[in-house]
């Protein structure tokens, strides 16, 4: 396949392992951001591939990770509406909130249906006069231009049984709330590549001055990953934070601008709660006055609520990159895709999820 | 017998899609509530029961029901997968497959004509395989109680004498061979069902096994077990394989067949090939001096030309299932919790 074969090539991957290990005087602590980035290091073993200097940590960008439980339990009490039509992203069904997941929901009749697209519900919704149509808008930057495109043509057409329950998040306050944190131990970061194809990198070039990190955009496979870390730790072992563009195949620096028109045409910027991370100011989107009567959460007068995490669960501590999963205690026993207690253990872009399905209990490195 | 309902299946008070999906919950559902119901044991455990028989020959029997949507997908339809399905099983555990049933529960509303068509290809997916539909029931269920068709059958054949092909056969040092290219099926079903379209057109593998199964008795190559990849995929199959035998199995990525056109389509979905569902495909496990005539023997059937070896049986614990990367690195191959899901982004 064109822009994939060549980014999984193993010459290529030997190449640049040998490219980073040639520039690496000292140790470096990069985070990547994204969970899919975490899901192509664990599987392909590139952390194990890496000399000891260079330790990866993993971020808090896995959107169905970082949603939290308050609001998959309101995602639960609509799907259990008999009026809703609860429409999803696949990943989102099993992710437990505190009583039973979406996929229970439906078998205790509520109607749940997985999309591939927001305009599939908004299709739905024209089809279905007669029922109330939820979409779950769960997600990054990425996902939230097509949302807001979907709110965008449901009020174009007059849609008055459609609505979208928002939960929306944002990357570089993330990333700031981590540098700010007097735990903070990383030294460099693996930016989103996707999230920059929409939003672009300019906002990082803020960070990276500010706090002295050198940020790389960064792609998706594994080709991708090693140069990230080699932009990164070159630029460290020079001295240099500046922000680096490796996804250039995708990114430009002021995104895609048609995206953001729609995404500020819709939403606007809110606080947010993280899950296992808490609330982080301006992290998030929300529905924008103009298009409110779209929002689930008003349409049927759901009080704010909050729940509490699992006690014995690091999922916090893990998706800030302080913890490891395996160093969780309740790692693998009794945590596991089959009995998740917390979210990084069901979604496919979960750090606990990648770990348990690619080494349960082995250590990077055990397993060579 | 304990009549409480076991508690690990308390989990879901209900049943759920991932009770079906081929995956460990649905493993959990058969063991820890059908088997514990039943009394059967799990050592047994296998694609068809193998009874006694006269003469040294055995009976094998198994049956399977068939719920998909679309009914009609490039390749076949439900009738066909109705047929290859129940046949494969039987292959599976070294039988020559005979007889079928075939019980239909037919939802109010369908039309004849699409019965028709699916009738007919039964009949000739029967006669590719060389077995007869020799009995048969139907019901009709109200409008909205079903999905146009389900179909069940069960399977009959004879297991000759000397053929013991079982999980518990597999020996350290065996060599997995792979009878062809991984996903066609599950993602022709998935194209069609949501409508996406490819470059290639993509058509399920769905096909019989037997008569290339039977191939290998007859050039009396040891066989010393088999399996079809269904649902859950390679991956599904190997784990279950490695748990019954107690052996760890590797595979080497680099060496595992897949289409460019299946590749593009999990990847557009966010879905991992390896787990992907198969209609006509099957692992081999042989001695590794047999490891060449397996390959040149299936390459010489039509079902079995695109056959290659994609890894081997090892001495060690844990009975796990360990993948080769193309890059070098290793990792686990696991087994699915249930289904793929597509992913957000």
């Amino acid at each position: 396949m064109k822009y994939l074969d060549e980014y999984r090539s193993p010459e290529q991957v030997r190449k640049w392992l040998a490219a980073i290990r040639r520039v690496v005087t000292k140790p470096h602590t990069l985070m990547e951001v994204c969970g899919g980035q975490t899901h192509t290091i664990v599987k392909y073993g590139l952390d194990t591939m890496l000399p000891p200097e260079v330790t990866l940590i993993h971020g808090p960008g896995c959107p169905v990770c970082v949603t939290p439980l308050e609001m998959i339990d309101r995602a639960l009490a609509l799907a259990r509406r008999p009026e809703v039509i609860f429409c999803s992203f696949g990943d989102m069904l099993r992710v437990p909130g505190s009583q039973g997941d979406l996929f229970s929901a439906r078998a205790d009749g509520g109607d749940v249906r997985v999309v591939y697209s927001p305009m599939d519900a908004v299709a739905l919704a024209m089809e279905r006069p007669d029922k109330e149509v939820v979409f779950f808008a769960v997600g990054f930057e990425t996902t939230a231009p097509p949302n807001a495109m979907a709110v965008y043509q449901a009020k174009k057409k007059g849609l008055g049984n459609f609505s979208l329950l928002v939960s929306h998040v944002l990357v570089p306050p993330a990333i700031e709330m981590l540098l700010s944190s007097p735990d903070n131990r990383v030294q460099g970061f693996l930016a989103a590549g996707h999230v920059c194809t929409v939003m672009g990198y300019e906002a990082y070039e803020d960070l990276a001055k500010r706090y002295q990190v050198p940020i790389v955009v960064t792609g998706f496979e594994p080709l991708d990953i090693l140069q990230g870390v080699y932009a990164c730790v070159k630029q460290r072992e020079e001295g240099r934070y500046a922000v680096v563009n490796q996804y250039a195949r995708s990114v430009i620096r002021q995104g895609n601008r048609p995206a953001r028109e729609i995404m500020e045409e819709v939403f606007e910027v809110v606080p947010r709660r993280w899950r296992g991370i808490g609330t982080i100011d301006r992290s998030g989107l929300g529905l924008r006055p103009d298009y409110a009567v779209f929002d689930a959460e008003r349409r049927f007068a759901m009080s704010e609520q909050f729940v509490e995490e699992p006690s014995q669960c690091l999922s916090g501590a893990i998706l800030q990159g302080l913890k490891k999963p395996y160093e969780c205690p309740a790692f693998s026993r009794p945590c596991s895709p089959a009995h998740p207690l917390g979210a990084p253990m069901v979604s496919s872009e979960g750090a606990c999820a990648a770990y348990y399905r690619y080494r349960q209990h082995a250590e990077p490195g055990e397993s060579k | 017998m304990n009549k409480a309902c076991p508690l690990p299946l308390r989990q879901y008070p209900r049943v759920v899609m991932g009770h079906g999906g081929g995956g460990r919950l649905m493993k959990r559902l058969i063991e820890d509530l059908f088997m514990a119901a039943f009394g059967t044991s799990a050592k047994e455990a296998h694609d068809a029961a193998v009874l006694p028989g006269t003469d040294g020959d055995r009976l094998a029997m198994t049956t399977d029901s068939y719920v998909i949507h679309p009914l009609f997908f490039p390749g076949g339809n439900i009738g066909t997968l109705a047929v290859y399905g129940t046949v494969n099983d039987l292959a599976m555990v070294g039988a020559r497959p005979l007889w079928l049933s075939a019980g239909f529960i037919l939802e109010e509303g369908l039309e004849i004509v699409t019965l028709w068509d699916i009738a007919v290809s039964m009949k000739e997916a029967a006669d590719r395989a060389g077995v007869k539909i020799v009995t048969g029931d139907t019901k009709v269920v109200e409008k909205s109680k079903g999905d146009g068709i389900f179909i069940n059958t069960a399977g009959v054949g004879i297991v000759p004498e000397g053929r013991e092909v079982h999980p518990r056969a597999i020996q350290p040092s065996d060599v997995i061979v792979l009878s062809g290219d991984l996903g066609r099926h599950g993602m022709t079903v998935m194209a069609k069902r949501e409508q996406l379209a490819f470059d290639q057109e993509l058509k399920s593998d769905c096909a019989p096994l037997a008569a290339m199964t039977e191939r290998l008795f007859r050039e009396g190559i040891p066989v010393h077990c088999l399996r079809d990849l269904t649902r859950g995929g390679l991956a599904c199959a190997l784990n279950e394989l490695a748990e019954a035998s107690g052996r760890q199995i590797q595979v080497r990525e680099a060496s595992v067949p897949v289409s460019s056109s299946v590749r593009s389509a999990c990847e557009l979905l966010g879905l991992d090939p390896f787990y992907v569902a198969n209609e006509g495909r099957c692992v081999v496990f042989v001695p590794a001096d047999e490891a060449d005539r397996t390959v040149r023997v299936l390459r010489a059937t039509g079902e079995g030309r695109g056959a290659c070896v994609i890894g081997s049986v090892e001495d060690r614990t844990p009975s796990v299932v360990v993948l080769k990367t193309a890059l070098g690195s290793s990792r686990l191959l696991d087994m699915p919790e249930i289904e793929q899901l597509p992913r957000i982004c």
